[in-house]
């Protein structure tokens, strides 16, 4: 942020400083001393004073040193040449009697980011390492790790890293979470430091000295180690199972991914270690601090998605309290969705129908999609408490319900008499275009059932000329033409006038098209539309999709305790990219192979290149929904044979060796027989569908086709995803033969 | 690691910048704070991304505590940290505001230079951190007769009192000298946090407890403290003891250094305090409430005139009569059309107004003792008033402060220092319950 006048104040400050009265004057001197560092951390730019800071470091007023030592560390990088006077003060107070002076100046020695450093502060950190005072050790130790960090790869590395291997054994405690620390970085290159058998066993026995900082770190290095046998396992973990109750929620939370990674064998063990940590988990969703509300509700989420019924008669800890920011509700709303049983749904929908009233639109809606989720399953209540929504006359509100009520319809089509019933006596109608957009699908899709729908669409198709949303006047058109095909009489006449406004005065090409499409398509006769734009009215395999099932813990553990839950999508799209370009290239075909060598599974089309599949960081169901239905669908292939009729696992078992995540499927042999698929090659996500029809069913062969939609696109990957499908079903089909 | 922590005030003025690996520019701190104000409400602020630089910040005192980093660490250490910083600073500091930051940077870069080497937490014990400390503090208060009347209260104060002005623990923890600074002083701080949703039946339906024993020390050393609980305290479901069950919690966790041999049988914790605030004991109550919601609400809403709602409120305090609410104010929402309001209380201390931007009507009483019963009238005009418009009234909430009072009927027996402490040292113990969410549905 620059000053007006900044370069006068700095002017007047270097004035100040060597003014001999001044320096006299200890008081004063140190006033203008801690007036530098408050416009350094005002950001103006004052390493003009460096010189005059130097002299004032020779002094044995420690908090004076302490501010001249961070103007230095702040410059230094600026002003190499001048820091190096300082040097000669900071290598004599490395000398000093003072332990706390010693461990000062070789702190802030190390701090310095500049080249030509290491040469003097080489030597004074290894008598650092040795000396007497725990805390000049604590400092000397992350020493090390500067001095690496400012010239990586000297010959001194390898004598450092020795000394530091031999201090994880200092009676100091933080001396020695702070060598771990140190080596980590120094060995970055060769994977860290080793964890070995009595460097673990070392660290658990030193556990109940640590604090709770050191704890929740120690706990993350042991990670790293695998026990040899079920024995040691269970000794370490007894070790640990006091620590899953700590007071603090980041040490119960680490010892919990701790517990969860080395029992990866045990699901009992997880269980029960989960059950242990939901009691601090709750704790810290009902915490005083908001944030810290806000990471249990997200790593809640995380352990629901394996353990759904844990929490679940703790819901009402999931109830909003009015003061809280709205992003903790939506979280609290999400989870509540989730929690909904036979028992409880009246109290937790009466709770989320008195959020539907909030000040914040957003959040009313929000409250409003989740009742519509609830009524997937239990659609009478939900109903009710729509409808009675509607009465409200809010437009958002409004709004809101219409867009539920069209997702309810996809979704469960035994609800469309009463929503259309709904719909029917509702008067207003939605003023934001994704409202008037849901309420025109359901008006085309459902308009034999809705006695006034013609007379709706008609208020539409008058306003047209004041509508400013195209997508609104796409979704028009189609609803017209919809109507037209099963109430023709009352529609033609609009259908006319709207179709000739749209291709006569419209100015949106989009739009145009369309009405241009819909008029060829009229003209070919009404059977030929009507077998174009009609098409499934619900999609009740889709719940296939959004039913929920138990994943394995260890889908989500590795991203447990990490920024991962906490942060959107945005942020797991982008680990997702460089997950998958950082991965090298290994050949998906090598890792099909063991135990098959005789079926060859090279892609059949030589063209093709081999590509590499990485499955990278889970997909939640949700995700997976939203992006299937926002992307379009970029191939799709019919494979030209059935669905192998090998057990659902042992597919989901060879899709999984190939790096392909299955996501669902429906169960046993439903027709359609449909499954989800995702994975992620060469920077891109592939979401797949395999549809397999009725084999009775005329025209279909009963052959299995895919429909591949990927973000963002790439043909050649497909191709080559394409490819390793066909083979994997070949080898299937082939090894029932 | 964290690679740097910043804090800044509302208006994004930096107040403390301390770069720990020098692998971030200075920029990212107008980067953070652009992103943060831009963010719409619904986003969450708390983890937010810039290039591959992550930053996570809490608000306390009405400013922002963040930390960058480049690595993913766990979300909560870092947030428990900055929460800790952000503590450690108001016990040395005696409050915490932009102003009694901008006054003491100095002493906060002293604690920041102890606390975090390198981006690694090195210690956050006042204990230790206190050995290293030699900035005064300069305390933001100014100097008033008001505080030095307090200052006198104080002087001639009864030990059977158990109620100390709730300034006095607000202040540094390390003064050495000055008037204040010779007291040797310790509070020990029963606070509950009381969430509560009552139905439009007035049946209670949920009712969450949060609750912690917190000590603020003053004292320069001091040897082990006992601190005794109701001795009829039963912890859990299954477990009773004695035959009243009228104390009871769910669950507790203890500091890590308090000691609990005699816990067991007589309900003593003992514990040796360091210099400045620490949580010793937190438990919770879930689902259950021992005592009667501390108010009930009667409220009716009708349609008077064409464009009018009148909403009626009568609220009972339910505490016992000797006990005083403090700072109640009821949110009321209101439909969304409404205009003006006019308003007929029953005293000239109380408050009432519509809230624009809200939508709602707020309704302030000062003090509410228990037993009274006060009522309210509000007249609400809402041009274009329809029947559905009264749904939009309610859900009623509520904030308020009990002081003296305790929902869990936790109490503290006694509080006894080893008898070797030397000097006149002062205990004080001090009961308070929050409303963190009070929500009568209408």
């Amino acid at each position: 942020m620059p000053y007006f006048g900044s370069e006068e104040t700095v002017k007047e400050l270097k004035r100040a400083l060597a003014n001999p009265h001044v320096q006299a004057d200890r008081l004063r001197y140190k006033n203008y001393i801690t007036k530098v560092i408050r416009y350094m951390t005002q950001g103006l730019d004052v390493s003009a004073l460096f010189m005059d800071m130097v002299k004032a470091s020779a002094t044995v007023d420690i908090v004076q040193k302490k501010l001249v030592y961070l103007y230095m560390c702040t410059y230094a990088s600026d002003k190499p040449d001048l820091a190096l006077l300082a040097i000669n003060t900071l290598r004599k107070d490395c000398a000093d009697p003072n332990p706390m002076v010693r461990g000062l100046a070789l702190r802030n020695m190390c701090n310095f980011r500049m080249p030509g450093m290491p040469e003097y502060i080489e030597q004074p950190i290894v008598a650092g390492l040795r000396d007497k005072a725990s805390y000049v050790r604590r400092v000397a130790v992350l020493g090390c790790a500067k001095l690496h960090n400012l010239q990586p790869y000297t010959d001194m590395d390898g004598s450092i890293v020795n000394e530091l291997y031999a201090l994880l054994r200092d009676p100091d405690p933080v001396v020695v979470v702070n060598c771990l620390r140190a080596l980590e970085e120094i060995l970055k290159d060769e994977g860290g430091v080793v964890i070995n058998k009595p460097i673990a066993h070392h660290l658990l026995n030193r556990m109940k000295d640590l604090d709770s900082w050191a704890q929740s770190e120690v706990l993350t290095f042991l990670l790293r180690y695998r026990p040899r046998s079920d024995d040691e396992l269970f000794d370490i973990l007894s070790l640990l199972d006091a620590f899953l109750q700590s007071a603090h929620a980041h040490v119960s939370v680490s010892t919990l991914r701790l517990f969860l990674h080395l029992a990866a064998a045990h699901p009992a063990v997880q269980a029960d270690a989960l059950l242990h940590t939901s009691a601090p988990l709750l704790a810290t969703c009902g915490s005083a601090s908001r944030e810290l509300r806000f990471a249990g509700l997200c790593h809640v989420q995380q352990v629901m998605r394996s353990q759904p019924g844990l929490f679940g008669t703790h819901y009402k800890r999931f109830f909003c309290g009015y003061s809280e920011p709205s992003y903790i509700k939506f979280r609290k709303m999400e989870i509540l969705v989730e929690l909904v049983n036979d028992e409880n749904v009246a109290l937790v929908l009466e709770e989320l129908r008195s959020y539907c009233t909030d000040v914040s639109p957003e959040l009313a809606q929000a409250a409003i999609a989740a009742i519509g989720r609830i009524a997937r399953t239990y659609s009478e209540k939900c109903l009710d408490i729509l409808t009675g929504l509607l009465a409200l006359k809010q437009d958002h509100i409004t709004s809101a319900v219409i867009q539920t009520f069209r997702d309810l319809v996809w979704f469960c089509p035994q609800s469309t008499a009463a929503v259309c019933q709904t719909v029917e006596a509702c008067v207003d109608n939605p003023q934001d275009s994704e409202g008037k957009q849901a309420l025109l699908w359901l008006l085309g899709e459902h308009g034999e059932q809705i006695s006034s729908a013609p007379y709706v669409v008609e208020g539409y198709i008058d306003g047209l000329k004041t509508e400013l949303s195209s997508a609104v006047k796409m979704e028009l058109l189609s609803a017209s033409v919809k109507m037209f095909l099963c109430r023709p009489a009352e529609t033609q006449d609009m259908l006319g006038r709207l179709l000739h406004y749209c291709i006569e005065e419209e100015s949106n090409m989009c739009v145009r098209d369309r009405a241009l499409l819909y008029y060829r398509l009229l003209q070919r006769g009404v059977e030929e539309t009507r077998k174009a734009v009609t098409g499934p009215k619900s999609d009740p395999s889709m719940s296939v999709l959004t039913g929920r099932q138990e994943e394995p813990i260890s889908l989500w553990a590795s991203a447990f305790n990490t920024l991962g839950p906490l942060s959107g999508r945005d942020l797991c799209l982008q680990t997702v990219i460089i997950s998958a370009s950082a991965q090298p290239s290994s050949s998906a075909e090598e890792e099909l192979l063991p135990g098959s060598k005789d079926v060859t599974l090279s892609c059949p089309n030589d063209t093709e290149e081999e590509i590499s599949l990485s499955l990278g960081p889970p997909l939640s169901h949700e995700t997976f929904e939203k992006m299937w239905l926002d992307l379009e669908i970029l191939h799709r292939q019919t494979l030209g044979f059935p669905r192998p009729k090998a057990a659902a696992d042992t597919l989901q078992a060879a899709l999984q060796l190939v790096k392909i995540q299955t996501l669902a499927f429906t169960p046993g042999d439903t027709v359609p027989w449909k499954a989800y698929l995702y994975t992620r090659g060469t920077g891109t996500l592939i979401l797949a569908e395999l549809l397999q029809e009725d084999p009775e069913a005329p025209g279909t062969e009963g052959s299995l086709v895919v429909s591949v939609k990927q973000q963002p696109a790439n043909q050649h990957t497909i191709r080559g995803f394409v490819a390793i499908i066909k083979s994997v079903f070949q080898t299937l089909n082939f090894d029932r033969l | 690691m964290i690679s740097q922590i910043f804090i800044l005030s509302s208006k994004g003025d930096h107040l403390i910048y301390k770069d720990f690996r020098g692998e971030a520019s200075k920029d990212s701190i107008n980067v953070f704070y652009e992103m943060v104000t831009a963010l719409s409400g619904d986003q969450p602020p708390v983890v937010m991304t810039h290039k591959d630089h992550h930053f996570i910040h809490v608000r306390q005192g009405g400013l922002y505590w963040v930390a960058s980093t480049k690595t993913n660490p766990s979300p909560f250490t870092i947030i428990e940290f900055l929460n800790r910083l952000a503590a450690l600073t108001k016990d040395y500091c005696g409050s915490l505001s932009e102003k009694s930051v901008r006054m003491n940077f100095a002493l906060i870069y002293e604690l920041l230079d102890e606390m975090v080497d390198f981006g690694y937490i090195q210690t956050t014990s006042t204990d230790i951190l206190k050995n290293f400390i030699q900035t005064e503090a300069v305390s933001s208060k100014p100097f008033s007769l008001f505080d030095l009347s307090n200052v006198g209260l104080f002087g001639a104060e009864t030990q059977q009192s158990k109620v100390a002005p709730s300034v006095a623990a607000s202040r540094p923890i390390m003064s050495s000298r000055g008037e204040q600074g010779g007291k040797n002083e310790i509070f020990v701080d029963v606070i509950e946090r009381l969430s509560v949703v009552i139905g439009s039946n007035g049946v209670l339906m949920k009712a969450d407890i949060q609750g912690e024993i917190r000590i603020k020390c003053f004292l320069p050393t001091c040897s082990e403290m006992r601190i005794g609980l109701n001795e009829e305290l039963n912890i859990g479901k299954s477990q009773l003891k004695g035959y009243s069950s009228a104390v009871r919690v769910d669950e507790c966790r203890f500091h890590q250094a308090v000691k609990l041999d005699e816990f067991d049988t007589f309900r003593i914790l003992k514990v040796c305090p360091s210099q400045g605030e620490q949580t010793v004991m937190q438990y919770q109550l879930c689902d259950e409430l021992l005592c009667a919601p501390p108010f009930q609400l009667f409220p009716s809403v009708e349609k008077d005139y064409v464009n009018r709602v009148l909403i009626f409120l009568k609220l009972r305090c339910d505490l016992p009569p000797k006990s005083t609410a403090l700072n109640v104010s009821i949110t009321v929402p209101v439909p969304k059309g409404s205009v003006s309001m006019s308003q007929e209380l029953s005293s000239p201390d109380q408050t009432a107004e519509l809230q624009p931007k809200s939508k709602a009507l707020l309704w302030e009483i000062p003090r509410f003792p228990g037993g009274a019963q006060l009522s309210a009238l509000f007249k609400v005009d809402v041009p274009g008033l329809s029947s559905a418009s009264l749904l939009e009234v309610g859900p009623v909430s509520m904030s308020f402060e009990l002081p003296k009072q305790t929902c869990t009927g936790l109490q503290i027996r006694f509080l006894r220092l080893s008898p070797t402490q030397t000097g006149l040292s002062q205990r004080w113990v001090r009961y308070v319950t929050h409303s963190d969410s009070y929500t009568i549905r209408i």
